[in-house]
Formats: C-alpha cells, sequence, structure tokens
C-alpha cells in the first residue's frame, strides 16, 4: 500500500492535520489510519459546548466540531481506514493491522502523529485501598455515559480537577447523580475556570483544594472513600481524615500523550511534555515525521489543536513536495522564569508562516503578573496578565517580520510585579 | 451599590468580569475583552442562563441514545426541568445533525436539537 | 446421588487445580468447589510469579523438597500446558560486608537441598550482568534455575487440562460446613450439599478454618499480605534477573525482577493482618516497596508504575507446609500453609497428593489421559504468515481491543468461549493480559464489556469486575427506575 502521507490517529488533530495538508495541495494522497470504529477521537464523547469559538467563530459541541471536519474530507479525496491499529513508524512507512487487510505497510513520504493522550490511572496514582468496581478515570465513565449510555454510579466523588472531571461533575448531577465532593492535591484547580464555575458552582459541588484520597473501601463495589487534606508537600495531614460514602470515584488526574510508537521509531522526547522536540513546522527529530495535538503536548481547547495540526499538516504537505528540509538560521526557544516548557522548542526561519504561535505552561500560579518575550536579551514584548496557572496554555504570536533580524534565541518568562 | 465579581463562561479566556449595580440597574462592566462578555455579564446579575448538552433516547437506530443540545441556552434554574422532558422523550432514527428533537421544552420555548448523526440499523 | 464424587477438592488457585490435574490421571470423579466466580482468585492472582530456585527452604522440610521437585517439573508442565516461563536465573545480593556469610550460608543450603549450578559472584561479577545493581554490592548468590512464570495462565491452565480429564468445577460456591456421616464427607454450599470419599482442603488463606471443622488438633493461618508495584514495559531491561535482598525471618524480602512479560515488579512486604478476605494496598506498604526497591537497584523509575496490588500468604504458625491427612479424619487431607515457594511447588504439591489420596482410595490410572493444554491464540506470537491466516479466516483476530498490550477481539472472544471460560473483566484479563497495560483499561474496558456481553448474552449492566456484586454499571441513562 502506498500513500503520500500517513496520519496515525482520526481524533481532532489527525482531522485538521488532513484537511489543511489536502487543501495545502490537493494532488497529495492522504490516509488516515484511525483505531476507533469512528473518525472524532474523544470529541465523539465530549458532547459539551465550548468548541469552535476560535476554528468556526460560534459555539458548538464535540461531535458537531468533528463533523465539520469530517464533511471535508471526501470532497479533498481524503482516503481514511477504520479499526486500524498502527504497529510500528518509520519516517517512510506505517506497520497497521485490521481484520480486512490483517497487518499491512504502507509507503510513504511523511507521516504525522496524532495519537492523542491517555488518562493517568489509578495504578499511576499509588492510591492506598481495595480495588472494587467503581473506580473509573473520568474519560472512560464520559464514554459509558455518553456513548453507551450507562450509568457507573450514583453517589459520586472526583479525583482531580482536570477539564473531563469537571465536566463529568455537572454531567453525572445532570443524570440524576450526586456528586459530593472534587479534591484536588494542588492549591488550584487543574482545569479551566470556566468549567469550576459552569460544572461545580452552578451545581452547588464542593471543589476541595489541597486534598486527596488516602483510601478506597468496598470490597465488591466501591462503600466509601476517604479523603483528607494535605500539606504543601502533598502529603496527607494525619486528623483531617474524613469518609465520604459513595459507589463512584472518578479519576482526573492528569494526561499522558500517547508517544509509544513516537518513541519505538526513535523520535526525540520532551521530558516536560512527554511529547516529541518540534520546531515551527511540527516536524520531529526525524525529517518527515510530525506531530501535533495532544501526543506532543496537552492541551486545554481543542480549537488550538486545530490551528497547531493545521500548521502540521501543511509542513508535511510542503516536506513531501519539496523533500529538503529548510536550511538556515535556527532560533533556539528558552524556557524563562516560571516557563514548563514551549511548543515549538526551536524555530528555522525559512520555515516560518506569517505568524509565530509559541504555545507554553506555567510551572506555577502567578498574580498579576507578566509575560515577556525576549530576543538575545533585549524584551521584545511584554504582555500584563492577571491570573496566569498550570492549568491553562498561555500564548505569545510573533510576526514573521519581527524575526528578519534573527536572533539566535527567544526566551519566554514570567515574572511579578 | 453592589459589586459582583463573575468569571465569563463564553469561551475559554475565563476573564474575571466585575459588575456594578445599584436598585437592580447595572452602572458599570468591567474584566470583559469582548462583546459577548458584556452580555454574558448582564444575563448572569439578571437572568442567568446556560446551554443544557445531553443525551436523548433513539428508537430504531444503530445506536439507542444520541447527543443534544438546546438551541438556545436557557434559563439556569429550568436546567433540572429541561433534563426531565429530554429524559422522557425519544425520537426516532435516522437523526441528523441539527434535527429538531423537541421543539419546545420545558415551557422554554427552546428547541432540542441533535448534535450527532445516528444512522438507521 | 448426582451430588455424590470420589473426591471434592476445596479451593481453585494454583494448589487445588495442580492436584485436580494430577488427579485427572486416575479413573474417579472429582469436583473442584471455588467461592469465587473463577479460578485464580486468592493468592494464585497476586503473587511474585516466581520460580524458586530452592535455596530458601531448610534441608529436609516439605517446603525445600516441594520447592526442587517442582522447579524440575517446571519445564516439561510450561511447555504441556502453554504457560510463558523463563528460567532467567535469581541473585540474592549482600550489600554489606559484615553479610557476606549469609550468602554463604544460603549457598551452603542450596548444595544440601540439591540446587543445581549456583554461583556466588563477585561484586564486578554482579555488575556485569546488571549494571543497574546498587554500587555497594558485596557479593551475590546466583542460581539459574530460578526463573518467571505468568501465574494467572499456571492456575487456568491446570484447570482447564483438569477439566478436559473430566474434573468438574463449581464456582461461587463457598463451603460452608464439612461433617462425617455414613463413612462419607458431607461438603455442604449455600445452594448444595456434596458427598465424597475424600476431601482436599486447598482453601489458601481459609484452609485452617476447614480444617478446624473436622479435626481436633487445630491449625492457624495467619494471613500475610504483601504490597506490590507493577512498573511499565518501557523498562524492559532495566533489571535482567530476579533481584533479592538477603531474607529474613519474615521472609525472602523486597524483590526486584521483570515479570514474564516484560513488565518490572517490586515487591512484596511482609504484613502480617487479621482480615483474611480484603488485601488493601496501604501507604505504608507502597512506601516500603519503594525503599526496598531502591536498596538494591539504583535509579530504578518508580514514577513508571502502572498499578500497585497486594495478595495475601497463607502462614501456618508452624512455618511448614502441612501436606497430609488430617489427624483422626479418614479421607481428609489438608494442603495448609502455603506459602512461598507455593507457586513454584504447586505442580510438585499436585503430584504428592494425588499419590496420597489415589493410594488411600485405591484408584486406577486412566488408559488415555491429555495432559496437554493450548493457550489462547496469540495472533502477535505467530508469524506473519500464520498470522495473515489467521485473520482472514477469523477477522475478529485482526481488531485491537486493547493497545497497549496489542490484544484482539479474537483473543477475548476465546478467553470467554473456551472451557472454565471468562465471565467477568477480570476473568478476561487474567486469560489474554488486556487491560494489564499502561493505561489499565482505561480505553478498552468499556469495549471489553461490550463483547463479554454479547458473548454471554447478558446485558451490559450485568457485568463486573469480578463476580458478586461488583457490577461496574448501575443501569441505563434516562431510565424512569
Amino acid at each position: 500500500m502506498k500513500a503520500d502521507i500517513v496520519i496515525i490517529g482520526g481524533g481532532p488533530a489527525g482531522l485538521a492535520a488532513a484537511v489543511a495538508a489536502a487543501k495545502e495541495d490537493c494532488s497529495l494522497d492522504i490516509l488516515i489510519l484511525e483505531r476507533d470504529s469512528e473518525l472524532g477521537g474523544i470529541l465523539n464523547q465530549c458532547i459539551h459546548n465550548g468548541f469552535g469559538l476560535h476554528t468556526f467563530n460560534e459555539e458548538l459541541t464535540g461531535p458537531e466540531y468533528a463533523a465539520r471536519f469530517e464533511a471535508q474530507l471526501d470532497g479533498l479525496g481524503i482516503r481514511y481506514m477504520l479499526d486500524t491499529m498502527v504497529l510500528d513508524v518509520a519516517s517512510s512507512s506505517v506497520t497497521a493491522v485490521n481484520s480486512t487487510e490483517g497487518v499491512f505497510t504502507v509507503d510513504c513520504s511523511a507521516v504525522v502523529l496524532c495519537m492523542g493522550c491517555r488518562e493517568r490511572p489509578r495504578g499511576a496514582l499509588n492510591i492506598p485501598g481495595l480495588r472494587p468496581a467503581g473506580v473509573f478515570t473520568a474519560g472512560t465513565a464520559q464514554r459509558l455515559v455518553n456513548i453507551e449510555g450507562y450509568m457507573p454510579g450514583k453517589e459520586v466523588v472526583i479525583l482531580g480537577s482536570g477539564d473531563i472531571g469537571l465536566i463529568m461533575a455537572r454531567r453525572m448531577t445532570l443524570e440524576g447523580a450526586k456528586v459530593k465532593a472534587v479534591c484536588e492535591l494542588m492549591p488550584y484547580s487543574g482545569g479551566l475556570k470556566r468549567n469550576i464555575v459552569q460544572c461545580l458552582d452552578d451545581f452547588d459541588i464542593p471543589l476541595l483544594l489541597s486534598h486527596t484520597v488516602v483510601d478506597i473501601k468496598g470490597k465488591e463495589r466501591l462503600t466509601s472513600v476517604v479523603i483528607a487534606e494535605v500539606d504543601e508537600r502533598s502529603k496527607p495531614i494525619s486528623g483531617t481524615e474524613q469518609e465520604i460514602a459513595c459507589d463512584t470515584l472518578l479519576l482526573s488526574c492528569g494526561l499522558i500523550p500517547e508517544n509509544e510508537l513516537s518513541r519505538s521509531c526513535g523520535v526525540k522526547i520532551n521530558p516536560a511534555t512527554n511529547g516529541p522536540v518540534v520546531n515551527e513546522s511540527f516536524e520531529t527529530s526525524i525529517p518527515g515525521v510530525f506531530a501535533c495535538g495532544n501526543v506532543l503536548h496537552v492541551h486545554d481547547l481543542v480549537d488550538y489543536v486545530s490551528e497547531e495540526s493545521g500548521r502540521a499538516g501543511r509542513s508535511a504537505a510542503r516536506y513531501v513536495k519539496a523533500k529538503a528540509s529548510s536550511e538556515g538560521p535556527v532560533i533556539a526557544i528558552r524556557n524563562g522564569n516560571g516557563v514548563r516548557y514551549t511548543v515549538p522548542s526551536f524555530v528555522r526561519v525559512n520555515g516560518l508562516e506569517d505568524d509565530l504561535v509559541i504555545r507554553f505552561r506555567a510551572g506555577n500560579v502567578y498574580r498579576d503578573s507578566y509575560i515577556n518575550v525576549l530576543m538575545d536579551g533585549e524584551t521584545k514584548l511584554h504582555r500584563r496578565k492577571p491570573v496566569i496557572t498550570p492549568g491553562e496554555m498561555e500564548q505569545v504570536i510573533l510576526k514573521k517580520e519581527d524575526l528578519a533580524s534573527p536572533p539566535s534565541e527567544i526566551l519566554i518568562e514570567i515574572t511579578e510585579i | 451599590m453592589e459589586t459582583r465579581e463573575l468569571t465569563c463562561i463564553n469561551c475559554p479566556l475565563g476573564c474575571r468580569i466585575s459588575v456594578t449595580m445599584e436598585d437592580g440597574n447595572i452602572i458599570s462592566v468591567t474584566g470583559n475583552t469582548c462583546k459577548r462578555g458584556y452580555l454574558y455579564a448582564c444575563n448572569e446579575v439578571r437572568m442567568p442562563v446556560r446551554t443544557v448538552t445531553t443525551t436523548i433516547k433513539v428508537t430504531g437506530g444503530e445506536v439507542d441514545r444520541v447527543s443534544c443540545k438546546t438551541k438556545e441556552p436557557v434559563p439556569k434554574d429550568k436546567i433540572f426541568e429541561v433534563m426531565e422532558a429530554i429524559n422522557k422523550a425519544s425520537c426516532k432514527a435516522p437523526v441528523a445533525i441539527g434535527d429538531v428533537l423537541i421543539e419546545d421544552c420545558a415551557g422554554t420555548g427552546v428547541a432540542i436539537v441533535a448534535t450527532k448523526a445516528a444512522g438507521n440499523v | 446421588m448426582d451430588n455424590s464424587f470420589d473426591v471434592i477438592i476445596i479451593g481453585a488457585g494454583v494448589i487445588g487445580c495442580a492436584v485436580a490435574r494430577e488427579l485427572s490421571r486416575y479413573d474417579c470423579s472429582c469436583l473442584v468447589l471455588e467461592k469465587d466466580e473463577d479460578v485464580c482468585c486468592g493468592t494464585s492472582k497476586a503473587n511474585s510469579g516466581i520460580v524458586h530456585a530452592g535455596y530458601d527452604a531448610k534441608p529436609g522440610t516439605l517446603k525445600a523438597k516441594m520447592n526442587i521437585r517442582g522447579n524440575e517439573m517446571m519445564t516439561s508442565l510450561c511447555e504441556e500446558l502453554d504457560i510463558p516461563f523463563k528460567r532467567i536465573g535469581s541473585l540474592v545480593v549482600c550489600t554489606d560486608e559484615a553479610n557476606r556469610d549469609g550468602i554463604d550460608d544460603l549457598y551452603a543450603r542450596g548444595i544440601t537441598n540439591e540446587v543445581p549450578d549456583m554461583k556466588i559472584l563477585s561484586a564486578d561479577e554482579v555488575r556485569e550482568i546488571e549494571p543497574n545493581i546498587s554500587d555497594d554490592v558485596v557479593c551475590a548468590l546466583y542460581a539459574p534455575t530460578a526463573g518467571v512464570i505468568c501465574p494467572f495462565r499456571l492456575n487456568i491452565a491446570l484447570a482447564e487440562c483438569a477439566e478436559q480429564n473430566g474434573v468438574e468445577f463449581k464456582f461461587d460456591s463457598a463451603v460452608a460446613d464439612i461433617r462425617r456421616s455414613g463413612g462419607k464427607w458431607i461438603v455442604v454450599t449455600a445452594e448444595d450439599t456434596y458427598e465424597c470419599s475424600a476431601v482436599i482442603n486447598a482453601a489458601g488463606c481459609h484452609s485452617d478454618e476447614l480444617h478446624n471443622l473436622v479435626s481436633d488438633r487445630k491449625l492457624h493461618i495467619t494471613a500475610r499480605r504483601g504490597d506490590y508495584m507493577l512498573l511499565d514495559r518501557s523498562l524492559d531491561g532495566f533489571v535482567n534477573h530476579i533481584i533479592f535482598p538477603q531474607p529474613t525471618a519474615m521472609g525472602k524480602g523486597i524483590l526486584v525482577t521483570p515479570t514474564v512479560h516484560g513488565n518490572t515488579i517490586v515487591g512484596p512486604t511482609a504484613i502480617d493482618t487479621g482480615n483474611k478476605d480484603e488485601a488493601p494496598v496501604t501507604a505504608e506498604g507502597l512506601a516500603k516497596v519503594s525503599e526496598g526497591a531502591t536498596r538494591n537497584v539504583k535509579g530504578l523509575p518508580l514514577k513508571q508504575v502502572i498499578t500497585g496490588f497486594s495478595g495475601l500468604r497463607a502462614h501456618e504458625d508452624g512455618g511448614e507446609f502441612i501436606l497430609n491427612e488430617a489427624d483422626g479424619c479418614d479421607g481428609f487431607f489438608d494442603c495448609v500453609g502455603i506459602e512461598s515457594p507455593g507457586l513454584t511447588a504447586c505442580p510438585a504439591i499436585g503430584e504428592y497428593m494425588a499419590n496420597m489420596v489415589s493410594g488411600k482410595l485405591g484408584l486406577k490410572l486412566k488408559e488415555t489421559w491429555n495432559g496437554i493444554c493450548k493457550d489462547v491464540v496469540k495472533p502477535f506470537e505467530l508469524s506473519a504468515e500464520e498470522r495473515a491466516e489467521l485473520i482472514k479466516e477469523q477477522p475478529e483476530y485482526g481488531r485491537i481491543i486493547c493497545r497497549c498490550e496489542t490484544i484482539t477481539e479474537g483473543e477475548i472472544i476465546d478467553s470467554i468461549r473456551r472451557p472454565l471460560g471468562a465471565r467477568s473483566l477480570d476473568g478476561v484479563k487474567r486469560r489474554t493480559r488486556v487491560g494489564m497495560g499502561r493505561c489499565q483499561g482505561g480505553f478498552c474496558s468499556p469495549r471489553v464489556m461490550d463483547i463479554l456481553s454479547r458473548e454471554l448474552g447478558v446485558p451490559l449492566d450485568s457485568i463486573t469486575k469480578n463476580g458478586g456484586d461488583s457490577k461496574i454499571l448501575i443501569g441505563r441513562t434516562k431510565d424512569e427506575g
């Protein structure tokens, strides 16, 4: 089998990358390989609204957002295979399996990694206690409720205030369950502020910051959890334990980019994001292998995934056409004070489009602070932000002309007033 | 004079908006960064509204639940009445995105529309 | 009476099933009663998965004899029953010059027990084969015959083989009473009453309770909990052998080893508990595991943990395997106090007990007996040609359900349809490894539930995690009730 570009994953990133690549060059043969039985990925179970304000200038639900992209595939001649699991990736071939082709290899000129992320499971959290039924990651529960149409339980405690956890607090409440508390280990929420307002505050669901689950009880089905306050080192404080009767514990404790395939093909991984190191074109350390969406770094907003993936798709299309990677000056992007990581990690000036979007996350909560962009030590941008939190991705946009005489380094930092 | 601090829920920016009111009249709105934020703040202090998103039963389809939403936001205090009406209802496959599944849900005057397609068996 | 058997075995763990398989060579009727919904639900499902070389046990004890014989039998047993098993060898590591004598003593004990091919390695020799060993290493006892095995497949395969040779199994059947009547044993469960000529008590942590129902000479078991951490397969090669600290009175200590499937396992603790039915992981337990693991292996990335679990060992006060006819109880045979090296010893215990029971009842060997039993077909262990052929004939072997462990729908269907097949999520997991990877079933559990529901012909919301009241769902959305 042959294709010009193979896109691994047909979720929001894969769809946007495919559509953008085809629009860049309509002669390209683009193939999406999707492991699930439908395109759209996690959007299918995200039936809540809030998607699309940037991309389509209107507010859509997840399935509607996915459908907007899917509707473009046929017209653009983009091929896709469902129920197809990729087993191995190299720069010029992808090996996959499905029930009609068996194990097969697609020879290709470029690959776009769009595998998304997975949730951190209970086991990785070292939560003490028994292992009864009734403990779910928030995303698994979301699938069960929204796609399968089944209720996982009726009295719920949620550990972690990631967005899926917050969204599920509201969803379970709407379906008649009682959400007793959302516990967050950190002193700040991991989710978007607006989700705290419309998913917790609207329904009087308490958010307990600096709290965690210290015991899980129930031999067969969950009967209760014990929660406790934690100190500044995240250690439970003895004497603060309280037992909450519940039949369901949902976990929303972080997302992990699914880079097993990337690692096995030798792509360099950034330990801060757990995703590939990429340049301005979203190209990884292996020429012709691109990455975008949550496999690259975990996003809060699908609109940003689409935008970034569009860039990756266009880059892949150009790569197939030109075959040569952009020579010329390279600008390093450095993490300054308070910045955990940036995407991209470096910029090749000749690969720039009109805008260079640099996305990053803060390592802590900052109030009344500035985001500064320094080029070779000289401040080029100084922007005030009332609140910066690790749970909300930040961005700065630089113009190509700002980089006309390229600096050797761009530093992004957060400074307090 | 009273001032209410709000977090805008229109988009993920989550702007912190202050609304100052006197005798039930809005005197000032600050902190919003767009017109939608202004409207949200005004609504939120007078009559807060929310879009409800959920699923509805489908008969004769390849699936037996399909996702749906209120076409417009409904008053916040009507959310559970809207849910109850949707839970009691069911629609027939096939369903296309945007199909009106309930004309006037729970007396709000707002329609329920499908947000995903559901084919026949 | 239909409920009459020559032999009733109580407990479908690795010991009960090993005895069942050996007894199935004989012309007799045999029933296994199990309190849980499946085989391999107690101690057998939560242990280190180690086949011990045999230098630990005190010479002359049944523990020593059964360990050595079990280890010897394991290679052919695993071939016959298609059980993943690798003899990767073990190292008992000494990290303090003052304790060097302990290694010499262990070596001497191993020689007395007739453990083959042991060597004492110098610190450099240890570093050579284990680059991540502690810098404090002084020397180590190396035993090449130790190995790692899949404890689930071992237990399940023993049961499947017994079943194909005529042994019956009844699940969800906790024994409530045993009494003697008319020269027979009467075994009572909540639903049924059975009679038999011989009872084999292989009830793990509860075996003392059953014994004490019939015998005046009382036994006492303490459930000794062991906590473990299982690390991601991406660490494959971080350690290459089973790495033990030097043993103490409480056991062999916290080991670090690759599992037969390429994960790294760390544990167990040894914490005596009054609760024989529940084995909660505790924060203290996990802390001890972390501390113990990093003492012998430097830089072990415990952050790569994918799950923690704990199991209970049945420790009898005497500290010895009890394998005999109970005092004053004609035809009531005990397998009591089977703690480590119980997994290693199980084939030997099966053989030993079957000899004892067949002698007592005068059983004759069957003319035909089939000791071969194949595991679920795994398409990714086949050659490319074989796999292509399989997927062509049965397309469900091309549909991946578990991404992390690359498990197909075909394997899941097989695990449900085969004799003594899976009836719960955990049952499928133990038979196929579905959900045992880094996402711990986050993606695949709803799909496995769908397949279970379809194959068993039951509604989705009746699917359980592991039987009983462990239902995963409580009902439909939009349900009036």
